[in-house]
């Protein structure tokens, strides 16, 4: 590196020279090779498969011998499906639930750490640890916390709070989605707080001046100031939020497996059991695309408005 | 820890509104992490114990717990096996994303635009929209229950995301290093090897901890593509010790705490590096 210095003279412009197309061919030859283990990789394991998922939606395949081609029968029998709609309603109240519980207490806990200087890094890191943590195991720290008969329930119940006791909140078909999405929420909501507080960080400070000198309060600050100023990564956030939603499994089938009798069934456990358990692997493999088809709708129309100009 | 300017200023006496926002933090704090600390708890009670007192402390704790967790999880083994698959893994999806990074930021491919919109929308396609093909595509290749079969998909699966945020590392790096080089007549590989990767190296570190911590947390794949007990990382092993015992939570705290721990560790050691990952991979438009 110390051989390098950035004040070596530049060379003068090389001569428009006749070799000037093969060195660009010879360069993007190059280039495709810095990007073949990737290309390898990706084909083999993302691509192909995904490819021939595609193809099998078509098809009576049962996963395992030949594959007869039946048309759209597997999407009209999902249409039809009243499994299909719970787990797709399911995606859709969870994606309501992440679009606003977490997203509030991430701009929450983040605006409240921008305005304080000692311990910033350490409230940070507090918030960021259950993040790292796996999914199995935050799963099974809040089956034991949930349990009817050993769980925290009991214990608060003593303490002044009765109607927790014997509740059985991963068991009630009522309670049991929320009670996953609080299980995942309290998973994933100190990565929002570190994402947002990023964003902020890099809010001009003179602007909170200005707006206090006018007699701004706090919630006019955050409001007029704080959340226009961070409207890219909200939305991106935002996107992310909606592409997850419909791509959720971990959390249900540690915790679930998709019941109490199908009260917290998702798209992603719907298919994995249709795949694995029923052996009909053609027709999973049409839910499959309809996750996908979700995913790339998602992604194709943020980029869109964003090279619209949009300024999300 | 603190903001050091906070030092120059003079002990300003706190108002109340800071009170209230170190309480309502704290209160957060609590919420992060209580659970966690109550599950560490259980870890060291008898059975007994637990059910009478699932808020207290553990009185008599019951360090063999740990031991028995251990052993009957089979800890050991899905440890070793977690050990390899993540620094394989880490290792794999630091040469393929950094080359292919390389590429997309410095070497003008034709159609890289094109490339990085579909690396975006492989970071967000369901993995079960190819799990089911790629499972009898495992079988017919013999990489199905094996460790470098699950490793290879790893690197597929994490590399899309870790080419993009190294790719926006190597987009700010200065170009004058590398042309220099080139001027005094090194390759590509030369330029790349000794030049560029040497300057994005913390984009590639971090790349290598996040692609690392996705490959030890795994599951769906993992339960779908290892049967075998003695191939399992730890994470399968713990879950399907946790289904088999689902009554006994001391032991299934324990074994979770021993799963927890090398991340806890790694996590607090690296912590700043992890974070601005995530913060300035450019991810957040």
């Amino acid at each position: 590196m110390a051989l390098l210095q950035a004040s070596r003279p530049k060379a003068p412009p090389p001569p428009p020279a006749p070799t000037a197309r093969r060195r660009k061919l010879r360069r993007s030859f190059i280039g495709f090779a810095f990007m073949a283990p990737l290309l390898a990789v990706n084909i083999l394991v993302i691509a192909v498969p995904a490819t021939q998922s595609i193809w099998y939606s078509f098809t009576d395949w049962t996963g395992l011998g030949p594959a007869d081609f039946t048309g759209l029968d597997n999407y009209r029998r999902l249409f039809g499906d009243p499994e299909f709609r719970n787990a797709l309603w399911h995606n859709t109240l969870w994606t309501a639930f992440f679009l606003t519980v977490p997203m509030a207490m991430g701009l929450f806990g983040a605006f409240l750490l921008s305005r304080i200087k000692r311990f910033q890094m350490l409230f940070r890191v507090a918030y960021f640890i259950p993040y790292v943590v796996a999914t199995v195991v935050s799963g099974s720290i809040w089956e034991s916390l949930l349990s009817p008969d050993q769980g925290i329930g009991n214990g608060l119940a003593d303490m002044g709070l009765p109607f927790l006791d014997d509740v059985n909140f991963l068991g009630d078909p009522d309670l049991a989605l929320g009670t996953v999405a609080f299980v995942n929420t309290w998973q994933w909501w100190g990565f929002l707080v570190v994402i947002f507080l990023a964003s902020m960080q890099a809010v001009n400070p003179s602007q909170y001046e200005a707006a206090r000198l006018d007699g701004a309060n706090l919630w006019q600050e955050f409001w007029h100031i704080t959340l226009p100023a961070i409207r890219p990564t909200l939305m991106f956030l935002g996107l992310m939020t909606v592409i997850w939603s419909f791509l959720i499994f971990d959390y249900i089938y540690i915790l679930t497996q998709g019941g109490p009798a199908g009260s917290t069934d998702v798209l992603g456990t719907l298919l994995y059991r249709t795949a694995f358990a029923n052996q009909e692997a053609g027709y999973a493999a049409s839910m499959g695309v309809v996750m996908g088809l979700i995913s790339v709708i998602a992604v194709s129309g943020f980029l869109y408005l964003r090279r619209r100009g949009w300024d999300i | 820890m603190y903001d050091s300017t906070a030092q120059h200023e003079p002990a300003r006496r706190l108002s109340l509104g800071r009170y209230a926002t170190y309480a309502v933090l704290l209160l957060l704090v609590l919420f992060a992490i209580g659970p966690m600390l109550l599950f560490a708890f259980n870890a060291f009670k008898t059975r007994s114990g637990m059910a009478d007192s699932p808020l207290g402390l553990p009185t008599d704790p019951q360090w063999h717990n740990l031991l028995d967790a251990w052993q009957q999880a089979n800890m050991g083994v899905g440890l070793r096996n977690s050990a390899i698959i993540v620094t394989a893994t880490a290792l794999g999806v630091c040469v393929i994303s950094s080359c292919a990074a390389y590429a997309l930021s410095r070497l003008n491919v034709p159609g890289s635009s094109a490339f990085i919109y579909y690396l975006l929308v492989t970071t967000a396609l369901p993995l079960q929209l190819f799990l089911v093909p790629l499972f009898y595509l495992w079988s017919n290749l013999r990489l199905y229950d094996s460790l470098f079969g699950l490793i290879v998909i790893y690197w597929a699966v994490f590399s899309p995301f870790a080419t993009l945020l190294i790719r926006s590392f190597m987009v700010g790096l200065p170009k004058e290093y590398e042309e220099a080089a080139r001027l005094d007549g090194a390759g590509e590989w030369r330029v790349f090897a000794r030049v560029v990767l040497p300057m994005a190296w913390p984009g590639v570190l971090t790349a290598a901890l996040v692609a690392g911590l996705q490959a030890y947390n795994e599951f769906l794949l993992a339960v779908t593509f290892i049967q075998s007990s003695d191939k399992m990382p730890v994470s399968t092993s713990f879950f399907s010790f946790k289904s088999g015992y689902t009554q006994d939570y001391t032991l299934v705290s324990a074994g979770g705490l021993i799963m927890v721990i090398p991340v806890l560790i790694a996590f607090l050691l690296l912590q700043r590096r992890f974070i601005e990952g995530y913060t300035s991979s450019g991810m957040t438009g």
